[in-house]
């Protein structure tokens, strides 16, 4: 038996797939004899071809035409004209290798893409890097990823990627283990959204397990038991069936409003990445958005979102809460989420560096661009804005210096927004925390982040494996801070949320509604248990 | 040359389903197709030069084409899109 970090509660029974994808290496070198290279790249073709049309098979068994149609677009990429003439011109014209020329040909569709206005058609770049993806990999001769045909499957990996993890087929993989992570790594936060257990943070499960074994994954406790004997899969079977039916149950609190018994009304709201997770949000009750994270809206792609994608993508999320109040955080980039197109300094410590609301204070002109869109969704429904990494009232004062310079702009142009937005700031440095009775002056209300507020306050880093044990969320030192958060907020009669995992932990939440915190927020899929813990107080 | 003019019904624009069913019947014609809309022009046997048109619901769409069989292949590809309708 192993124990690692609880990612995801539940339980799974299944057998190992080892994922371990290979790195196709790209180098820039010309080629002499380009008849090879395009020889070499005819038979990758038809190799990928030969996967693609053998996975359009089996989505069609198991998932239905429509689901099997995505397989059909990406064949079709495969002997599109466009695509293979230029990369088969790069070779024949540039001498370029094969690797290079599909790399190159790929990076400039993918920006072609990117720029298209419709955020539907923009998802389509993704399509191409699948394909060229596997075309790589099949041209560097190393098998390709998470592909899962067997049902009951338990993908083990050292750890998985944002991508990795939305490529997961809930129909065949039961749950997922890594080696590296933490409860609020994108891997865990990925498996909570799919409701497959996951344990993370497991150090070395990789090597200790092969393909075909028998794993149980407690994902509740965040136990592994590798090849168990009968009598332990029959035990784990009927807490699977218990762990099942309560769920069911937790689902009819869905519609249930939470007052406390002093009569006050608690908010239970949803944190989201991407705008279409609002929808999960809804179908499990959540009272509001919480946090929608804007960086995953700027992540994964080749150049910045723009003006017009931004207004798309908050007006979509503030109509489907029909009037419900969203939070939208601005840009909080650095620390560990850098965008390629968007270049900063190496430093020792890029938690304490340039990120975040200094680096959007810095760089106005990409602060702009997101002030001006969420104004001009603004009129779509109830809207709250927060900044994130505020130290002092002065970066809130220059924020909002933007926003009024962002508002003048929009009135010349004849646009509206409605004045009736919130703007807040996130609390998750212990100064502000400290000073809270004084910013709460001067804002609308607080989001208490408690991931950074945990890792500031005891200098810990949650991602460092040897110091993880010093992340504590319940630590009195965090507490306090916490209290001294609300109490400042309520002295001057404003409200304060939190949207870090703390607020989705039972085990916190008594300690948090005697504070007097209004509002929690925490994944879609926390929501109810959080409601049923929050009732019961 | 042959040249139709047609006005795509599709609610949801000519996405990647309906590119899908345009790009494979284009590519049964010996003629070049082209799909203009707007000031872009695309190859109907292309996918990804469909799509990346972006033609919305309710666009005016011009099918060019041009070889020997250009007369069947431009009015078959007109009608065609013309029909599409996804719920």
């Amino acid at each position: 038996m192993k124990k690692g970090i609880a990612a995801s509660k539940g339980y799974a029974i299944g057998k190992v797939f080892l994922y371990e994808e290979q790195e196709v290496i790209i180098t820039n070198d010309l080629v002499n004899d380009t008849s090879v290279e395009m020889e070499k790249l005819t038979h990758a073709i038809k190799l990928t071809k030969k996967q693609l049309e053998q996975i359009k098979e089996k989505a069609k068994a198991s998932l239905g035409e429509d689901e099997a149609a995505v397989f059909e677009a990406h064949l079709l990429i495969l002997e599109d004209p466009e695509y293979i003439d230029s990369i088969q011109n790069e070779i024949k014209d540039n001498k370029a290798n094969s690797l290079h020329a599909i790399e190159s040909v790929t990076k400039g569709l993918v920006a072609l893409f990117e720029a298209i206005d419709d955020p539907y058609l923009r998802e389509r770049a993704a399509d191409i890097k699948d394909v060229s993806r596997r075309l790589l990999a099949n041209l560097a001769g190393h098998t390709i990823g998470l592909e899962i045909n067997e049902p009951e499957t338990i993908v083990i990996a050292h750890d998985l990627t944002p991508s990795d993890t939305a490529q997961l087929d809930k129909e065949k993989v039961v749950g997922f283990l890594t080696n590296i992570g933490g409860r609020t790594s994108h891997s865990a936060i990925m498996a909570r959204t799919l409701e497959i257990p996951a344990v993370v943070g497991l150090k070395d499960i990789t090597s200790c397990v092969q393909n075909g074994d028998t794993v149980i994954i407690d994902g509740t406790e965040g136990l592994v038991i590798i090849n168990p004997d009968e009598a332990t899969i029959r035990t784990y079977r009927d807490k699977q069936i218990a762990f099942k039916e309560n769920q069911k149950q937790l689902k009819k609190l869905k519609d249930v409003q939470v007052v406390t018994k002093e009569g006050k009304k608690i908010e239970v709201c949803g944190n989201i990445g991407k705008p279409e997770d609002v929808l999960q949000v809804l179908e499990y009750g959540g009272d509001g958005i919480g946090l929608f994270r804007t960086e995953f809206l700027y992540m994964d792609r080749e150049q910045a979102p723009t003006e017009e994608e931004q207004f798309e993508s908050y007006k979509f999320v503030l109509e489907k809460m029909e009037g419900k109040k969203v939070v939208i955080r601005t840009l909080d980039i650095g620390g560990d989420k850098t965008l390629p197109y968007l270049p900063l300094p190496i430093e020792m410590n890029p938690f304490l560096g340039y990120r975040a609301i200094r680096l959007c204070l810095d760089q106005i002109e990409i602060f702009k661009v997101q002030i001006r869109a969420l104004l001009r969704a603004s009129v779509y429904g109830q809207l709250a804005v927060m900044f994130p990494m505020i130290s002092g009232i002065e970066e809130f004062k220059q924020a909002m210096e933007i926003v009024e310079l962002c508002k003048k702009e929009l009135e010349k142009e004849g646009r509206s927004y409605s004045e009736a937005v919130e703007w807040g700031i996130m609390i998750e440095i212990p100064a502000a925390a400290v000073m809270a009775d004084e910013l709460a002056k001067h804002v609308d209300f607080f989001s208490i982040g408690t991931n950074d507020l945990i890792q500031y306050t005891l200098a810990a880093d949650r991602m460092s494996e040897k110091v993880s044990y010093l992340y504590n969320p319940l630590h009195p030192a965090v507490l306090r801070l916490i209290k001294m958060t609300i109490d400042g907020a309520h002295s001057q009669g404003k409200w304060v949320g939190m949207c870090g995992e703390m607020a989705g932990d039972e085990e916190a939440i008594p300690t948090l509604l005697e504070y007097g915190l209004d509002e929690f927020s925490m994944s879609a899929t926390s929501i109810l248990g959080a409601k049923k813990k929050l009732l019961e107080n | 040359m042959t040249t139709f003019t047609i006005k795509l019904n599709n609610p949801t624009g000519l996405h990647a389903r309906p590119a899908t069913l345009v790009c494979k019947e284009a590519s049964t014609f010996k003629s070049n197709i082209t799909l203009k809309y707007e000031d872009k022009q695309g190859n109907a046997k292309s996918l990804i030069a469909i799509l990346a048109l972006g033609i919305p619901a309710d666009a005016d769409v011009e099918v060019v084409a041009e070889g020997e069989d250009e007369e069947i292949a431009a009015k078959k590809i007109a009608e065609f899109i013309a029909s599409i309708k996804e719920a």
